[in-house]
């Protein structure tokens, strides 16, 4: 009886969720009933380089000897690892007033608050880049005997972590503990067991199955023929089915890849669940580093390394090789005029369908597809309370189509009350791309502001009343979807390999809109141009 | 469809008969919701009180059925008077059991009985309403249209009860109202038929329930604040909500207490003995005590006793509600018990979240007091964690001496021990010590410093607890409270919290 309530409660949250955002059903402009703003990636600059409505270069500047394009976490990263070279003869031209990429943050009186990515696992033994840096911004307070690090504990994320609304009450985990029957729960230990094998695996080649950075798993086809089909098709073909389970996977998959499992290459599926092995002295490997602006923290320390050699409202609209270096053509939105910059090598740190738009020669784009977001910041004058274990970092509904929210103050605060700010988390993975953007842009703030507090309230009718202030910040483009065979995908292979003096550096290229893998590919393409340029240099990468 | 031999019914009596079956259909689920939602709330485990409530309703109306028979004659009466005595019991029932909670000793009893005693009227209503219209339909249609109005009463109490009259009425006046909706029903019927015997006696009955449900509707808000008072079974003198906690004062006689979201934070009568043994320790052993620090405490009851040390030169109390501070700053009454140690000059008040303030706060204190409320939740988990430790063990002078409050090392041996291993796993030297507060029980701090805290004190004279003698005993546990091995408590495992929420559990139940 409690059951059914819960799946038909759960069914009109997503058909309500589902049809509004498919139809525009509150299609008359809804007035905001909360302060807010409505907000996102300029889509201004950004159709303005897809309509390539840029005034041609009026003269040619001599650059630094190395330029970075694109101020995301992979530009940054690049950055970081050149001057943790020593390496300080570059600049990072940013299209947006901000760097930072999705990783952005925002604040207001209550809390800092991330915009987009909010959190980073403890990174495995194969991240050493990685590592380095968040030694240096004092993440990493010691080793341990056996030489593992040992992570700040104000940082790793505190107890509780997650939390599940299930049957008309919260419960710890994002797996349902109750009111499974009993073949759904042997389904669920199986496919953990699985999961578990599939973590400890390692190829023919002697590296793992599953690693991150993903250019550290080995290449055995025993474990990449699973990019061949969809993890839906895989988790079907070994009889995976029960609803629980695939609620689960749905939800994983959604959070990490903002796609649906029956789009996702069942190696990256496979991906999430076992290539997390943190390597930490303490007992916090399965944890996660977060912090009130989410990874607006990373970003906040890393551009404060890089200074004024980071340009903002500047958009690179072509790069191409010369004699001798490359000529980056640039628009500088403050003074309306375009210049051309000569250098010696460039890193294009920016998503593929933009370096493709730039560069000819950079490779296709058929391979890369992108997930939207939208993401909400709820400004509340309490905290959500609710049946069953207190308010987590992360607390998710299996009622919702959203991804639900984690709470900003978690980290800072011991008040089990007051105001805190909530950011909500909606992938809208269940439409076609393309309609999904177009719905983002029509929606009002209003629209939007209804949509996420009835999702919000639904969940807790405590915060009838409560809420202050709902801020609507819009991802056309937030992550790379590894659909599936996205490992051998040859317009990403091309655009992997990249050519002095152009290098290549994002998480589209390894496929996965994760920060290890934008770091990752950030530091590579840096160690790469250092090579290039005859710059020494001791390598990071494994 | 009317049967040639029935005489035809007055429309104007069939109607009113026909719409109090479904009042008092909707009437009676009501009260049976009451109940259920009112067992619930006050003992806890809703399926079982709501299946018990439930069951036993629909029993007492088979009871109900059965007794109709023993109605020979004035149907009509018999049913006016059963609505009156529903109106009485069903529209008290909600404020009843809310006061009566705290007074009677078996609270079930009283529950059942009340549940039994409406289900028994109820069930009388429908087959003395069927008996009166006999005559009035034929025994298809009246049992037809009798029962399809009781279904669509049940009907409209279940939709009105969740969604409309808990959440706007409230169940005291839930309760009122529906009453008045049986006892309008009884005055209705009693109007109309003008030629029944003992008519102006049921009227006199009726208007005298109406008037007593429309006097308690009008008090509804005094008898939910009374309520509050018999749940604390002390007169309330204070109550209000402030952003991060309800605080409740309560007095009977002399004794003046303070509650915080329900919990007993102290009573006038033995406070002094909690705050002797919190102050007195931690300053007897550290030789000028000049900069001393306070987290928690914002009743000014702890900072009272370290002002009375003329060594203190300066108070830091850091205390998250500004709201509690402003009461006990402010309240006469209060401000007698801590002797105004909120207004000193000697001390700074900070309000704010002592877990951000430590982290970015400078020593060195001579002495640092953590009175925090017990880790009832993973927020206040965090103030007894090896991260916090750190921080304080950072502002200890290098001959600085601290205590926590630990609750109770009786009830919960684990949690408390768990203090002590995570203040030394912060690098600091502990020792245990508990005291009885007769209000609390067995209570537990823990003395932790940067060397290992002597045995020597030096107390002031004049105080009404502790001496020299008594302070010694303090450290001594007997085997049920002795030391044994515990995790250490971190931000990302929050042991106390779940051995507390264990241990408690387990003594409660």
């Amino acid at each position: 009886m409690k059951a059914e309530v819960t799946r038909r409660a759960c069914l009109t949250a997503s058909a309500l969720l589902g049809s509004a955002l498919a139809t525009g059903a509150c299609s008359a402009l809804a007035p905001a009933r909360w302060p807010g703003t409505l907000d996102g990636a300029d889509f201004t600059r950004g159709h303005a380089l897809r309509d390539r409505r840029f005034p041609a270069p009026r003269a040619t500047v001599q650059a630094a000897k190395l330029v970075i394009a694109g101020g995301g976490v992979a530009g940054l990263a690049a950055g970081w690892r050149l001057l943790d070279a020593g390496f300080d003869d570059f600049e990072l031209l940013e299209l947006e007033d901000r760097a930072g990429g999705n990783a952005r943050s925002g604040r207001n009186a209550i809390s800092a608050y991330p915009l987009g990515a909010h959190y980073l696992p403890i990174p495995n033994r194969e991240a050493g880049a990685l590592r380095r840096m968040l030694g240096q911004f004092g993440m990493i307070v010691g080793t341990d005997a056996a030489g593992a690090p040992i992570y700040d504990p104000y940082q790793v994320c505190a107890d509780l972590d997650e939390r599940l609304f299930w049957r008309g009450a919260w419960q710890e985990g994002l797996f349902p503990q109750t009111g499974l029957s009993v073949a759904e729960r042997a389904q669920h230990d199986d496919f953990e067991r699985t999961m578990a094998m599939f973590s400890a695996a390692v190829g023919q080649d002697g590296k793992p199955a599953f690693a991150v950075p993903i250019a550290c798993s080995s290449q055995d086809p025993a474990f990449t023929a699973l990019d061949r089909i969809s993890f839906a098709a895989w988790l079907d073909a070994r009889g995976w089915t029960s609803a629980p389970l695939r609620a689960y996977v749905r939800y994983c998959c959604r959070d990490d890849y903002g796609t649906e499992p029956g789009e996702v290459s069942a190696w990256a599926g496979v991906h999430y669940f076992a290539a997390r092995r943190g390597w930490s002295g303490a007992e916090t490997r399965d944890r996660e580093l977060t912090w009130p602006e989410g990874n607006g923290r990373l970003v906040a320390l890393m551009t404060a390394q890089l200074g004024d050699r980071i340009r903002p409202a500047q958009t690179v609209f072509g790069a191409a090789r010369a004699d001798d270096g490359a000529t980056i053509n640039v628009f500088d939105h403050h003074s309306g005029t375009s210049r051309a910059l000569r250098t010696q090598a460039a890193i294009l740190a920016m998503p593929q369908f933009v370096a493709a738009r730039i560069c000819p020669g950079v490779g296709g784009t058929k391979g890369f597809s992108y997930a939207p977001w939208v993401v909400a910041n709820v400004s509340t004058s309490r905290h959500p309370r609710g049946p069953g274990v207190p308010l987590a970092w992360d607390n998710v509904s299996a009622a919702s189509d959203s991804l639900g929210y984690v709470v900003a103050t978690h980290q800072t605060d011991s008040g089990g009350d007051g105001p805190t700010v909530l950011t909500w988390y909606m992938p809208l993975s269940a439409m076609p791309a393309a309609e999904a953007r177009r719905v983002m842009l029509n929606r009002s703030l209003g629209e939007w502001q209804d949509l996420v507090a009835s999702d919000l309230l639904d969940l807790h009718p405590d915060l009838e009343g409560a809420i202050t202030r709902i801020d609507v910040w819009r991802w056309g483009h937030a992550m790379i979807r590894p659909t599936t065979g996205f490992l051998t995908d040859p317009d990403r292979l091309a655009a992997q390999a990249g050519a002095p003096p152009l290098f290549r550096a994002h998480s589209d290229l390894s496929g996965m809109s994760i920060f290890e893998e934008a770091h990752y590919r950030g530091v590579a393409a840096a160690e790469a141009a250092m090579r290039h340029l005859g710059h020494p240099f001791e390598s990071l990468l494994a | 469809m009317q049967s040639e031999t029935m005489p035809p019914p007055s429309r104007a009596h069939t109607a009113i008969l026909l719409v109090s079956v479904l009042v008092v259909a909707t009437c009676g689920l009501i009260y049976e919701l009451l109940a259920g939602t009112l067992a619930s709330y006050l003992l806890g485990d809703s399926v079982t009180q709501f299946s018990i409530v439930i069951g036993s309703y629909l029993f007492a109306m088979g009871v109900g059925s059965y007794v109709s028979r023993y109605v020979r004659r004035d149907e009509i009466g018999a049913f006016i008077r059963v609505e009156v005595l529903i109106a009485a019991l069903g529209g008290w029932s909600a404020a009843g059991l809310f006061l009566l909670f705290p007074l009677v000793d078996d609270f079930r009893l009283v529950l059942y009985a009340l549940v039994l005693a409406i289900g028994v009227l109820v069930g009388l209503e429908i087959p003395l309403l069927i008996r009166i219209l006999r005559h009035r339909y034929p025994f298809r249609d009246l049992v037809s249209n009798v029962l399809t109005y009781d279904y669509v009463g049940a009907l409209v109490a279940s939709l009105l009860f969740p969604l409309v009259l808990v959440p706007r009425l409230g169940m005291i006046r839930t309760g009122m109202v529906f009453g008045v909706a049986n006892v309008l029903v009884a005055i209705a019927l009693t109007w109309v038929l003008k030629e029944r015997r003992g008519r102006r006696l049921d009227l006199a009955m009726a208007f005298a329930v109406l008037a007593s449900l429309l006097v308690g509707l009008s008090m509804a808000d005094r008898l939910q604040q009374m309520s509050e008072v018999a749940f604390y079974g002390e007169g309330v003198i204070y109550a209000h909500s402030t952003s991060y906690q309800r605080i409740v004062l309560t007095r009977r006689a002399s004794d003046l207490r303070l509650y915080l979201n329900g919990n007993l934070q102290f009573s006038s009568r033995d406070e002094y003995r909690y705050h002797e043994a919190l102050v007195w320790p931690v300053l007897g052993r550290v030789m000028h005590p000049r900069n001393v620090l306070i987290l928690g405490g914002g009743d000014g009851l702890a900072a009272r006793e370290v002002l009375s040390d003329p060594e203190v030169a300066h108070v830091t109390l850091v205390d998250l509600d500004p709201e509690m501070t402003r009461l006990f700053r402010n309240n006469a009454e209060l401000v007698a018990l801590n002797r105004g140690s909120l207004s000193s000059p000697r001390i700074s008040v900070i309000n704010t979240d002592a877990f951000r303030w430590v982290r970015q706060a400078r020593g060195p204190y001579d002495a640092v007091i953590a009175d925090f409320p017990d880790p009832t939740a993973y927020s206040l988990g965090k103030l007894y964690t090896e991260s916090f430790y750190r921080e304080l063990a950072r502002l200890l002078a290098p001959d600085g001496m601290m205590t926590v409050q630990s609750t109770s090392p009786l009830i919960a041996p684990r949690t408390y021990w768990t203090v002590a291993t995570t203040l030394e796993a912060a690098g600091l030297k502990t020792r245990g010590y508990h005291v009885y507060v007769p209000s609390f029980g067995e209570w537990g701090y823990t003395l932790a410093a940067h060397y290992p805290p002597s045995d020597t004190v030096h107390l002031p004279p004049g105080l009404r607890f502790l001496d020299a003698r008594a302070e010694r005993l303090m450290f001594e546990f007997p085997r049920d409270m002795a030391r044994r091995p515990t995790p250490v408590n971190r931000l990302d495992n929050q042991a106390l919290v779940r051995s507390f929420d264990e241990e408690w559990a387990h003594y409660e139940s």
